[in-house]
């Protein structure tokens, strides 16, 4: 398993916390939209992430995310930003 | 043909169904203000208990008399801003009275509270830096961070170890840190854990900027805050607060003991481009300013009234704020019922505010209220028995809850006091008191 496989294996277990384990998720699944999540749920998972990754996700950059691909991506940026 | 107004159709949905079950919120309409604590509204007499009026000064005569000596020697307004038309006399002495008043080197003033977030924190915190924002933050500090150009991350609500650990990664990076958290925050009234974000900020270099706008007036022995009652003044670098609460009208202000404060009225597009307060309600502000400090009897009246209400509700089996503050607020899951209970209590002749998620913190549906120095016993008490007898009505507490209720009170502070309950009071008007607040942390279960 390489670095970005990874870090969505890591956002999907995350997001089926909080999600539900019958949520459909994948690259293309729109974290607004898709899962039936408000805002605070996103907010939550959020801060899953950032206590996962150990990396602090700035407010600008989730506001530029819509997928979880995109998600993903950016953390990866984050990480290597953070290195 | 597609409408630009079809992307609201789900809050127009939301609104009508709210209607639909009684009344929106934001049809309430009030026909006759009596007095600070009393409305008309459809030509019934109503309790106010939602309105921030927490001194209940929004009548106090010198104000008034102060305001209408204004609006005849200076008129109705400044038709526009300080930098473009001057400041007014007035402008200048309410900024020196606010500054004599926190004990702090300058004073802004704003045109209303939430500009004076938005221009404060916008102005504050520019390219390279970096704003540390709380998670429950009021939507004036979220739209500063989107005006501002700093890099914005949020912290977990009232958590100091999220923050130091968000500022650790920082570290080595060269912009300024600005830490930005409320005193008392507005739907649940619980607050800021502030000497723990204090010695988080010293470590890391950072700046904290408290918003006071709930707590002005309301805590400490001379009523500047949170900041006074934790003896924590000289270690904040920036306060902002609203004249809309406990002041009565409408403004807002940054203080701060920082030199070069000043340079701020240049880059603040809050404070450049909008129209200055006008002097009427400059003129009332600094009536009920003067009166902040000496106000001691009215923080005492609001606080055990506020104990009265909050204590009354707890008894009764509802589940509140995890604090005791001048906010109350009941926490309810069911959307329905919460709605149920609010149009209740209207019908009963009581107002509150029906606060609904994304706006209320783990998507709570909550009945707040805010209560005042003005209010008499037997308004609290009535409203406290009509919430207790529609709440049993709606299932939302049963007598088991209430005695769970009463037997958790029991254990945590002993004492009875108020209808069968215990009673916390972070205010205390003896320096000899505690002046610590009951820490608040963060929410006590998560739904």
């Amino acid at each position: 398993m390489n670095g970005a496989e990874a870090v969505m294996l890591e956002i999907q277990t995350h997001l089926r916390a909080r999600a539900g384990e019958s949520a459909i998720i994948g690259p293309d699944t729109n974290i607004t939209r898709d899962l039936g999540l408000d805002s605070l749920a996103i907010m939550d998972f959020i801060f899953d992430l950032e206590d996962s990754f150990d990396i602090s996700i700035p407010m600008e950059r989730i506001a530029e995310v819509q997928t979880l691909a995109d998600l993903a991506k950016a953390i990866e940026v984050l990480q290597k930003e953070a290195a | 043909m597609s409408s630009i107004f079809d992307k609201f159709a789900p809050l127009q949905e939301q609104h009508a169904s709210l209607t639909a079950l009684g009344r929106s919120p934001a049809d309430i309409e009030f026909q006759e203000i009596i007095s600070p604590t009393e409305a008309t509204l459809n030509g019934k007499r109503t309790i106010l208990m939602g309105t921030n009026n927490y001194l209940g000064l929004t009548f106090d005569a010198e104000a008034v008399d102060a305001a209408i000596e204004s609006l005849r020697t200076e008129g109705t307004g400044t038709t526009g801003s300080r930098i473009a038309n001057g400041s007014y006399d007035g402008h200048k002495e309410l900024e020196k009275e606010l500054a004599e008043f926190y004990g702090m080197r300058s004073a802004i003033l704003f045109s209303t509270g939430y500009q004076a977030n938005l221009g404060a924190i916008a102005a504050l915190a520019g390219r390279d830096d970096y704003l540390l924002i709380d998670a429950d933050s009021h939507a004036s500090i979220y739209d500063a961070c989107r005006l501002s150009d700093a890099q914005v991350i949020r912290f977990r609500h009232n958590d100091p170890q999220n923050l130091a650990r968000k500022l650790e990664r920082l570290e080595g990076t060269s912009g300024s840190k600005l830490i930005v958290v409320e005193s008392i925050y507005s739907m649940l009234g619980d607050m800021a854990p502030l000497k723990e974000f204090i010695e988080i900020k010293k470590k890391y270099g950072a700046y904290l900027l408290i918003d006071e706008a709930h707590s002005l007036g309301v805590m400490g022995a001379q009523g500047r805050g949170l900041c006074e009652q934790t003896g924590l003044e000289d270690d904040v670098d920036f306060i902002t607060g609203t004249f809309s609460k406990s002041i009565g009208t409408v403004g807002g202000f940054l203080v701060s003991n920082l030199p070069g404060l000043d340079i701020v009225r240049f880059v603040s597009r809050p404070y450049m481009f909008t129209a200055s307060p006008p002097p009427s309600v400059v003129a009332s502000a600094r009536k009920t300013l003067s009166r902040i400090a000496g106000a001691t009897d009215l923080r005492k009246k609001l606080w055990d009234n506020a104990a009265q209400l909050y204590n009354g509700l707890k008894a009764a089996g509802f589940e509140l704020g995890p604090t005791l503050s001048p906010i109350v607020a009941i926490r309810l899951s069911d959307p329905e019922k919460a709605i149920a209970l609010w149009n209740g209590l209207l019908d009963a002749g009581i107002y509150t505010n029906l606060a609904l998620p994304p706006a209320t913190p783990f998507g709570w549906y909550l009945l707040r209220s805010s209560i005042s120095a003005a209010h008499t016993p037997e308004q609290i008490a009535l409203a406290v028995d009509v919430c207790t007898r529609i709440g049993k009505e709606l299932g939302l507490i049963t007598l088991s809850n209430s005695k769970k209720a009463e037997a958790e009170d029991m254990q945590v502070n002993g004492a009875k006091t108020l209808n069968g309950a215990s009673e916390k009071r972070p205010f205390s008007t003896s320096e000899s008191e505690s002046a610590a607040p009951t820490r608040a942390g963060a929410p006590v279960a998560r739904a």
